[in-house]
């Protein structure tokens, strides 16, 4: 499947990722290769088949509604890049 | 001759489950905590955490699909939104966009006496974002992951409603629904309940509907109906002078009463969703479908037509009541304790409406306990306390809840019972006022309230009116 330079640039913009245009060329050979590989699917005869949600035959997994997490804030925001006053510091965004 | 426009417009309800764990992970929901205190690995998007869904949730939004006369998906799923912003730590929001878990249903709801039908395109399960908070000092944000991952169910209504009234009456009729439910305490000042209204304007008798707008941010009844109207003014400003109406998301200021275009996230709308690999399918069976509805309260339509069978009271103050859970909590638990409907009626109607307007407090934020309010008739009943006492002291349980009988016992607030005391104390008040006896012997039978009030102020407030009277009465035709 041929990937064009558009869709590259469009699934750049998406992932909020800014390629070089080496980065693009590799880019659409690799996503190229992994339609093609994934289009061997299609020929597969799925009429018979019931659709599916999952890989794994299994259903309602839940939690009971109990509290179970602390406080472990200290220990989360050591993996910030920067923090400030008990909060995520990050660039100025809009609502 | 200007044309006539007909308002059109649907209604997303985001509504935060009362539930005590966020949706996908142990951590507590309780509002308040201090900035990433309720957090977790799972909630702030940590690489290799895993989401379990939380049962509580599923049952809460299929008790609400219930009241609100939906299908109930009975194989449904969680899908991924993929899209980046600071309050999203996973840079996907894990919601339903294909199986949600109710479809098809309706409310009814009356406005101005007219009852009509709302139709609920469906309800889907999701979890919260965090909170952004600007930094001036630094000129950055600062993000508060403690509301991410609270479970939230938005409720998207079929473009139905004609008028700000009838939004109104909808919201109403869904808080009041999910409230009586015990799935949410939706409160819209406080965020617990949100509506984005997506509004377009078409000529009267057309078929078709003109584009809409989407707007947020409104955070009181009062803010959606002045957004209302100003998006319909502005719509109708717009197509009357040959421009169109865009496509867009604004954003309502309440303070300048004016609305705005939300900056455009330039690659936005493409959200590519897919199903969440890491939440396995939910089956609803036919059983535990039956658990739940079985284990639904009494909701407020039905309490409606049940006070009229059972309290001899007014469909006026039935509404009132009801129109607040907590409300209708207290009136029936203090009939349970024993006090007389029509008299708990009326101390709510009358003392509680007053001191709520008085204090600025919601019903839904009252405070007082059934059990003073109802210890508080009983004293009044047994005439250990006149009706002026009673007022006071209910005042000190609006605000503080004390319990009555220790109050007046403390602060010598019974009414005097002595006979003797009282008789003695108005034949002084008799024999220092001859000119209102001469008035009231002469046929003035006013004159007596004022030998009454006399005799109340001399008793410090502290004896029973009637028994004033009586023994006035008896004293005078002597």
């Amino acid at each position: 499947m041929v990937i064009t330079d558009e869709t590259i640039e469009y699934v750049g913009i998406l992932a909020k990722l800014e390629l070089s245009d080496e980065a693009k060329e590799q880019a659409k050979k690799d996503m190229s290769d992994m339609l093609d590989y994934v289009s061997k699917l299609n020929e597969l005869d799925t009429d018979n088949v019931p659709a599916m949600s999952h890989a794994f035959p299994v259903n309602n997994v839940f939690r009971e509604d109990v509290v179970t997490s602390g406080d472990t804030r200290e220990q989360l925001l050591s993996n910030a890049p920067e923090q400030k006053d008990g909060c995520y510091k990050v660039p100025k965004t809009f609502d | 001759m200007s044309k006539t426009y007909e308002t059109v417009i649907g209604l997303e309800v985001h509504v935060e489950l009362a539930t005590k764990t966020k949706i996908f992970c142990g951590c507590s929901t309780e509002f308040g905590g201090a900035p990433n205190t309720h957090t977790c690995p799972v909630c702030t998007g940590m690489p290799g955490s895993l989401p379990v869904l939380n049962k509580g949730v599923v049952e809460k939004a299929v008790a609400v699909g219930l009241a609100t006369n939906c299908t109930i998906t009975q194989n449904c799923k969680f899908d991924r939104k993929n899209y980046f912003y600071p309050d999203n730590p996973q840079n996907y929001q894990i919601s339903q966009l294909y199986y949600p878990i109710c479809r098809d249903g309706k409310v009814e709801i009356e406005v101005d006496g007219k009852k009509k039908f709302v139709r609920i395109h469906e309800i889907h399960m999701e979890e919260d974002a965090g909170k952004l908070v600007h930094d001036p000092f630094t000129d950055s944000s600062l993000v508060d992951f403690n509301r991410s991952g609270v479970p939230l169910i938005e409720i998207v209504s079929e473009p139905d409603m004609r008028s700000a009234e009838e939004v109104i009456a909808y919201l109403e009729k869904l808080r009041l629904i999910i409230q009586y439910l015990g799935a949410s305490d939706c409160k819209l000042n406080e965020g617990s309940m949100r509506a984005d209204v997506n509004l377009s304007v078409r000529e009267v008798g057309s078929s078709e509907f003109g584009t809409r707008t989407e707007t947020k941010n409104l955070n009181s009844f009062k803010a959606i109906a002045r957004a209302i109207e100003n998006e319909r003014e502005r719509q109708i400003d717009l197509i009357e002078s040959g421009e169109k109406v865009v496509q867009e998301t604004r954003r309502w200021d309440d303070t300048k009463e004016y609305s705005y275009p939300m900056r455009s996230k330039e690659d936005a709308q493409d959200y590519r969703y897919f199903p969440d690999p890491d939440l396995v399918p939910i089956v609803i069976s036919d059983a535990w479908m039956e658990e739940i509805r079985r284990s639904q309260p009494e909701l407020r339509d039905e309490k409606r037509i049940r006070y009229k069978e059972e309290y001899d009271i007014p469909d006026y103050d039935i509404d009132i009541i009801t129109n607040s859970k907590k409300m209708a909590d207290i009136f029936e638990e203090a009939i349970a304790l024993g006090a007389a409907p029509k008299k708990v009626s009326n101390w709510l109607m009358v003392e509680t409406m007053r001191l709520m307007k008085e204090h600025s407090v919601d019903a839904d934020d009252l405070s007082f306990s059934a059990k003073n309010l109802a210890a508080l008739i009983a004293l009044v009943e047994s005439k250990a306390i006149n009706g002026t006492v009673a007022k006071e002291v209910f005042e000190k349980i609006f605000t503080d809840d004390i319990e009555p009988e220790q109050y007046v016992e403390e602060h010598g607030l019974k009414t005097v019972n002595d006979a003797g005391a009282l008789t003695k104390t108005i034949e002084e008040i008799v024999a220092a006022n001859p000119k209102s006896v001469e008035d009231y012997k002469s046929g003035k039978e006013k004159a007596i309230g004022f030998l009454v009030g006399q005799t109340m102020k001399a008793m410090q407030g502290k004896a029973d009116p009637g028994e004033v009277n009586r023994i006035l009465k008896e004293i005078l035709s002597k």
